[in-house]
This record gives structure tokens, sequence and C-alpha cells, in this order.
């Protein structure tokens, strides 16, 4: 038994849901409770589908136990067949109904069906959201999908985009983009918009782009090894990973790689001057493994900022998140205890967290602007403009959104400066409507948030004023450091000398 | 005072037929309730005990309203416990330890149950009674079942409510019970007009805190708020306490009926229950009838959600104007909403329990001018062109008495209202 306030995965079966939903012409007949409905609304409301999920939930009550809760499937299951005619069927059972094993795959495939059904095992009190999904897709694929001729043209498969995903709509368009820039045209994208049918015609690619290993990396494996197949292994998030990931395309086709770089703009916004404060900002990044390391390459390759912190919750992800934790020279978090996480950022006290919304909260409690890169998604995350995370738009939305948390900060920290300012104080009134506007006296006396006295340091008076006239915006850490090395060396009071002797022990 | 709402209908549907449906149910459980009682019970934290899946429709159905740190949570089972029951007391009281002592300002602890607990047989109300013993007397340990197997959506509000009753001390003071969790701010309008009635003690349950002093008693009388409290209801009366049968306080004529109830009931002279709320009921109509303007005329077709939907039919057809189609309801406790059925006009289906893909089917043949219904609905309807009021506001906007009957009509309004301002076609 483990206490959870809030999570970051639903359980398997909603990775099913969310495969469902992606596609037409399939339908999903979940044995459950009343109440699992419930999950219809992620996709009508989070993501604002039109169309309800293709899921029938059997709705067994208590008085039902015991005596016909697998008839009652069977009657679904009929229900379902007629009113939706869907090409193919896929059951299972949710947590509840995992206890009282009534078997629904067994029931459906006895039950003759002129259509493909595919039962799923989805163990609901070990495993989680992300893997409902891949698996969901891999039997799909396993049963669906069958060796052919492959297609004249060199044609590729989009695997791993579902309904509720982070950006899936806007970075399928993307990346089909960046195919068709060699020349490559998509056979089949799966789950998102694929039918049942469609599925049947995935060995007709030459390769397959695995898009999100979270979802899609159980059937890529499957398709490569059974119907010949290679997949790709960069995600392109990022300049660098869109770079590799045309090389990558162009090493599997033996096509040349080729790259419309002329509406990329990341690179120059991120070199022109107006970024240099961008420089070492300490970030934290969590979130599901994929979007983690590319969030963190680009953080500190193309932004320049420093990695202070970095995990992932999906601990199918750990091992590959280790690694690059080592390569960053910071400890993997792999957690999904988002109070572990908060207490993780609390500690690396970063200057921008790049998180989900969970991180999002703990940013506001903290104090600490933080910027989206991640699942578990929000309404938020479904916008309406065309905003990708892959490819070389992904990149310039991706610089924008980064930054924008940061101006905003910058923005409340001068209103909380000017607050204290002699002409722009609270009660000065605005100046340009004249009259009204009341400058306050210059004073010597140490305003109300003076740093009258650290633990056990004290601050004497001419240092107290000298760290007044430092930048607001790099005051707090200026005092934090200043008190940590008086600390450090015992000294029990801060004279100016002490000010700018630790700045000059903190420069970098 | 000149009567605004049409007189009582010869017919109503008190012995209207009801139509009772089986089938796939578009309703939140009853652990949703969860989301309201612990903004209202202030120093209460509901611990459900049950899986994956409580946590996320808790997170989902909580939408963005994220706490620092909500006071409920889920001990989600694994495997383990699956496997060996005995475990499963021990690791429950292993976290309500570890959470008891991480939050000093909880004085009340609700184990919740949920299907998964329910379908292993967890027996939460021994682990309440451990779990009391040894927290006692600081903190007070309550089990009740929030399950999707028992309880649909309000539901487990009556259970939270109902596992309270036989806990409350016992009294024969003469007094009033207001029973139902309601916004504050509706309750204390209500606690306002009870006092200038004349009621001189009026308890509410649920407290906003452990140590207010709720008895109950033979001298006790009590209304509800909520048509949904079917269990409290029988939990009350088994305590001795007397229930005042009322339409509910919804709208003017609602509030208006539901406080003449309870000043009949405490020999109160109506002579002076009408000194005292003439003017809140000619705000109430006044604010009632700009909303009316929209909604007079227009068809209702409610899906079942919260229980509510027989009242707040009531309130529609009555002092707004419409013609109700269909009224879907999880369940009827006809001891409850009699009053409210008897002025309810004959001629809608009143439809109880839920097949949600045969209702659908008769919602697009009657195509009303709004349909009532859950999150799940409302988008894929709106996009068939029809115009949705989502129903799980009305549990958590204040809606009750006169002040708010007016916001009350406008959430109806609105989304009517809505739909004449778009003008989303080309020009030509």
């Amino acid at each position: 038994m483990k206490l959870s306030v809030w999570t970051y995965e639903g359980p398997p079966h909603v990775g099913a849901l969310r495969v469902a939903t992606a596609m037409t012409g399939l339908h999903y007949v979940l044995h459950a409770p009343q109440g699992d409905t419930y999950a219809d609304l992620l996709f009508t409301m989070i993501e604002r589908r039109d169309h309800r999920p293709p899921v029938t939930y059997t709705t067994f009550q208590a008085r039902d136990l015991g005596s016909d809760t697998a008839n009652l499937f069977r009657t679904a299951c009929e229900a379902a067949y007629e009113r939706f005619q869907p090409q193919a069927m896929i059951v299972g059972a949710s947590c509840t109904a995992e206890l009282i094993q009534d078997d629904p795959g067994g029931m459906a495939e006895t039950m003759g069906m002129p259509i493909p059904i595919i039962p799923l095992e989805l163990p609901s009190y070990q495993r989680k959201e992300n893997f409902g999904a891949d698996e969901t897709l891999f039997q799909l694929v396993r049963r669906l999908a069958a060796p052919m001729a492959r297609s004249e043209a060199i044609t590729a498969n989009l695997i791993g985009p579902t309904a509720l995903g982070f950006r899936h709509r806007d970075d399928i368009t993307e990346v089909t983009a960046l195919l068709e820039g060699m020349g490559i045209t998509v056979n089949v994208c799966a789950p998102y918009g694929a039918t049942p049918e469609d599925l049947t015609r995935l060995g007709a690619a030459h390769f397959n782009v695995l898009m999100y290993p979270e979802t899609g990396e159980a059937a890529c494996r499957w398709m490569e090894r059974e119907l010949g197949q290679p997949f790709t292994k960069t995600v392109p998030i990022g300049v660098g990973a869109t770079r590799d990931f045309v090389a990558e395309v162009a090493r599997i086709t033996g096509l040349e790689a080729r790259l419309d770089e002329s509406r990329l703009r990341l690179p120059w916004y991120s070199a022109s001057v107006d970024s240099t404060y961008l420089t070492g900002k300490r970030v934290f990044v969590f979130g599901d493994g994929t979007h983690v390391a590319s969030a963190a390459r680009i953080a500190r390759d193309e932004m320049g900022f420093e990695v202070v912190g970095l995990g992932c919750y999906n601990r199918e992800m750990a091992r590959k998140i280790r690694a690059l934790a080592k390569e960053f020279g910071v400890e993997a978090l792999i957690s999904d205890d988002h109070l572990d996480v908060e207490a993780a950022i609390a500690e690396a006290a970063p200057e921008l967290i790049l998180g989900t919304q969970m991180e999002r909260h703990t940013g506001k409690r903290l104090g600490i602007p933080c910027a989206v890169i991640s699942a578990p998604v929000h309404v938020q995350d479904f916008p309406a403009r065309y905003s990708p995370q892959m490819g070389l738009e992904g990149a310039n939305v991706i610089f924008d959104t980064w930054v924008h948390p940061l101006v905003m900060g910058l923005e409340e920290h001068l209103l909380t400066m000017f607050r204290e300012d002699f002409e722009f104080h609270d009660d000065a009134g605005p100046s340009h409507h004249g009259g009204a506007h009341v400058r306050r006296e210059a004073t010597d006396t140490p305003a109300q948030d003076a740093p009258a006295e650290a633990e056990n340091v004290i601050w004497l008076s001419e240092a107290e004023r000298e760290l007044k006239k430092i930048p607001f915006f790099v005051r707090g850490k200026a005092k934090r450091n200043t008190e940590a090395f008086a600390n450090e060396r015992g000294l029990d009071e801060i004279s100016v000398d002490t000010l700018y002797e630790a700045k000059a022990h903190y420069a970098r | 005072m000149t009567h605004h709402t049409p007189p009582p209908p010869t017919v109503g549907c008190s012995d209207a037929p009801v139509l009772k449906e089986r089938g796939q149910h578009e309703v939140f459980c009853g652990l949703t309730g969860i989301i309201w009682l612990h903004r209202k019970i202030q120093d209460a934290f509901f611990l459900v005990v049950g899986s994956r899946t409580c946590a996320h429709l808790l997170q989902s159905a909580a939408g963005v309203m994220i706490f620092a740190e909500p006071r409920f949570g889920t001990a989600i089972l694994e495997e383990s416990d699956l496997a060996g029951l005995a475990d499963a007391q021990d690791e429950l009281e292993r976290e309500v330890d570890r959470l008891l002592a991480r939050r000093t300002d909880i004085r009340q602890l609700f184990l919740v149950g949920s299907c998964p607990s329910e379908v292993i047989k967890l027996d939460l109300s021994r682990a309440a009674e451990r779990l009391s013993a040894r927290h006692a007397p600081k903190v007070r340990v309550l089990n009740y079942s929030g399950s999707g197997i028992e309880t649909t959506f309000t539901e487990g509000e009556d259970a939270c409510l109902a596992a309270m009753v036989p806990a409350l001390p016992a009294t024969d003071e003469r007094q009033l019970m207001m029973v139902g969790a309601l916004p504050d701010v509706a309750e204390d309008q209500a606690l306002d007009l009870l006092a200038r009635i004349g009621i001189d003690k009026v308890t509410v349950l649920p407290a906003r805190h452990a140590d207010a002093q709720v008895g109950v008693g033979p001298n006790t009388s009590f209304a509800l708020t909520q048509p949904f409290l079917g269990g409290t209801h029988s939990a009350l009366e088994r305590r001795g306490a007397r229930h005042v049968p009322a339409p509910f306080p919804f709208g003017e004529e609602g509030t208006t009926a539901w406080l003449r109830a309870v000043a009949r009931d405490f020999g109160i002279d109506q002579a002076r229950v009408d000194a005292v709320i003439d003017a809140p009921r000619a705000r109430a109509r006044k604010a009632v009838a700009k909303a009316a303007e929209t909604l007079a005329g227009k068809t209702l077709f409610f899906f079942p959600d919260s229980q509510m939907e027989i009242p707040l039919a009531r309130f529609l057809t009555r002092e707004c104007g419409m013609e109700a189609v269909e009224v879907g309801t999880p369940y009827i406790h006809k001891a409850l909403v009699a009053p409210d059925l008897e002025l309810l006009a004959e001629g809608p289906v009143i439809a109880e329990g839920q097949d949600v893909e045969k209702q659908l089917d008769r919602c697009r043949a009657a195509r009303p001018d709004l349909t009532v219904c859950g999150l799940g609905l409302a988008n894929p309807l709106e996009a068939e062109g029809m115009t949705t009021k989502w129903a799980i506001e009305l549990v958590f906007t204040p809606v009750h008495f006169y002040e708010q009957a007016g916001d009350l009509a406008g959430l109806f309004s609105r989304p009517l209202h809505r739909r004449d301002r778009l003008r989303l076609e080309a020009a030509e």
C-alpha cells in the first residue's frame, strides 16, 4: 500500500483508452464498475475531443457480483458490436474487474464475432498508463500486421502518437513534413488517426519512426523482428536532435539528408545578445523519460542553461535517464511521488523548472518559474494554435515556451523592486497622470525587509546598504551566498569586504 | 404578495410511471464527493483505500483544483496487498500513522472504501475502530464506501454523512438540523434566514469542524438541503430525529416552501416568516426573471447525474418556463422528492438509472434546446449541434436559497445565450 496524493500516470487501462480513442473503427469493451467512465472526460474535456471515446463500460454493480458479471460482459460486447460495427475490438478489465476474474479476453474470443477481437492483459496493480498504451498498440499490431511487399516509393510509419498525448497532434504534422522534405511519404500513422485496416498495411513501409518510446517501442521492436523494418532511435525534439534524426533517416533509407532550415529561429534567438541573460540559468528537468532526455540536451546545448537536476517518473526509462544524468554530472531522480520531486527541486533551488503540470504547481509554491515539457497533460497543453515540440518549428516553440516564464519572472521581480523605489513606490500614484505623484524621501535607514540579522551573522549597516545597491534579481542570491560564506568561515559580522570576498568566492 | 409561479399542477409526476434503465452508466462514482466534502469539513482527511484508478479519478475530477497539499489521498493497493488480507490492515495502519504524524491539523479521518477494497472485502469498519482507539481522542476515524459498485456520484456524500450520524452525541434539545454540505455562502444565508424566522437552535451536518456541537435526538427536526441524502435520512430517523418533508430550496418557490415547512414544524406563524422573506423573495424573482427571458419555452433534457434533477426540473419548468422532455436521475428517493414530483407537471419521461446509448438515442430524437449532462457527454453533444449544461457545476456552485436563485437560472441560460451570440459563419 502506498499513499498517493497526485499521480503522474493513470492506470494501464487508461493507456489502452488513449490508443482506442486515437483510432477510428476500433472499439474497446472494458469490464469495469460504474465510475470508471470518468476517463471519458479526459478526452472530451482536457483534449476537447468532439466524440466520445469508443468505449463500452460494462458498469457492473455490487448486486451483480457473484451472479452474472460475466453475462453482463457478454451482453455489452454484443451490444457494442451491433451498435458501432467496428473493424476490430479490444477487450479487457479495469482494476476491479481484474479482481473478479471473469476473463473478458477468453469470453470474447469464444463469442464468434466476425471481426478480430484482441484481448488485453493489463496488470492494474503493477503497471501504469504508459505501459497500457504501449502494450495495447503492440497487441493490435501483432494481431493485425503481417509481412507484405514494401511500397514502391520509400515510405515510413509514424509510431506512438496517442490521444491525450503531449503535443502529439502537432508533432505528427511536423514529422510528416520532415520526411516529406526528404521525399518520404507516410504509410500509416498509428495509433493516432489509424483504423484497424490501416494497421494491416503497416508492413508496406520501409521503416518506422518511433516518435514516442513510451507508447510505441514494443510495437516497433516487434515490427523490426517480424516485418524486418528498422526504426529510428532519435526523437527529433530540439535542433540538434532534429538534425540527427534527418541523418539517421538518411542512413536507414540511403537517401540524401535534407533539412530545410529556412524557418528555424532557435539558434539565432539563442545567439542574439538579448539571450545573454539565459547563460548558466540553473534548470531542473523532470517528466517522462523521452521528453526529459530531449529537454536536457536542448537546455545545455541550445539554450546555454546549466542542468542542476533531472529525472523521470516512468520507471521504464530509468536506465536511460540514469545514464543521461551521469553524463550531466547529476544524480537522476526516478520517482512517481510528486512530494519527492518537490523536495528535490527545493533542494536544488533552480531558477527554472522544465517539468509537468505537477511541477508547475510545485514551482508556484516555491516561487520558481516553470515551463511544461511533458505529460501528464492539462487543458492548457492542447492549445488552439499549432504548437509542436518536434522538428524545427518545435524548436522555435520550445525557445518561446521556456523563455516566457523567465521573462514573466523578471517582470514580477521588477514590480516587487519598484515597490521600494523612491519614485515608483506603492503610494506614489501614476506619474504619467501628474499631480498625484508623491516622491518618497530617500533615507539611510534600512527598509523593513533589510537583512537585519541572519541566524548567527550580523550585517553591518554599511554592508547592508551595499547589498541594497545590488540589482534586485541577484540580491537574494548575493545575500544567501554571503551568509553561507560567513558561516563557513565562522564570521559573526558581515562587512562590505565580506560581501565582496563572498562574491569573488562564488564567481563562476 | 402576488403569485408569479403557476399554481400547483392538477396532475403532477407523483404517480408518473418511471422508466427504469440498466446499462452503461455515464456517471461518477461516490468517491467524487470527496472533492467538495474535504473543502466543507475543514479538519478532515479523506483516505481512499483503492487503486490507481481511484487516485486518477479524484485528480481528474478535481481538475485544476490543485491545492498545496489537499486533504485527501489514496492508499493505492498493490499486488502484495491483494495476496494476504491481514497484511492490508497493518499496511493501512502504517500509512495512517505516517499521515497523521505529518498532518497534525487533522481531527477527523474518513477511510473511504472503493470498488477494489469492497471486492477483496477489506474490513474498513474494523480498521476504523482500531485506528480510532489508537488515535483517540485527538482524531476520530470513520469509514464509508464511495465505491462505484455501491454509490453513484452524490451518494458518496450521503454515505459520508450517514456514517457520521451514529457518532453524534445524543441531545434532547429542541433543534433544527440542516443536512447537506453546502458552500459556506449559501449555508450562512440559510442560517441567517432561519434565525430571523425565529428558530433559535440550528445545527448543520456536516459541521465545518470536528469540535462543533452537533447532537441529535427525539426533539431534533431535520431538513435536507439535497435530494440525494436518503441514507442519512434513515440514519437520522434511527436516532429519533424527525424529517421535515419539503420541496428542495432551489429557486424562489423551493426556498419559500422549504422555509415555510420548517417554520410550521416549529409552530412559527406564517406571517412572521413572510415578513422576513418578502424582500429576498422579490430579489430572487427579479434575478430569475432575467435568465427566464432566455429559458422560457425552451425544451429540457436531463441525463442522470447528481439526483438533483427532479427538484431542478421543478425549478426550471415552474419558475423559468421551460418544458421538460426527459428527467433522468440515477435514483429516485420517493420519500425525499415527493413534494417536488407533486409540483412537476405531468409530461416528461421520468427515468431512473441509465443505459447511456439508448438515452442518447432518445435525446437525439427529441433534439431538446438544452441538455443537462456529465462532462463525458457535453462536448460530443455540442459537436452534434446540441446545447449542453454540464451537470457537475451544480454540485460545486452555490445554487441554494434565494440569493443564488438567479445564479442557478443563469447556469442554464448561459449556454443558450452563448450559442446565440457566436457568429462563426462567413458573412455571406
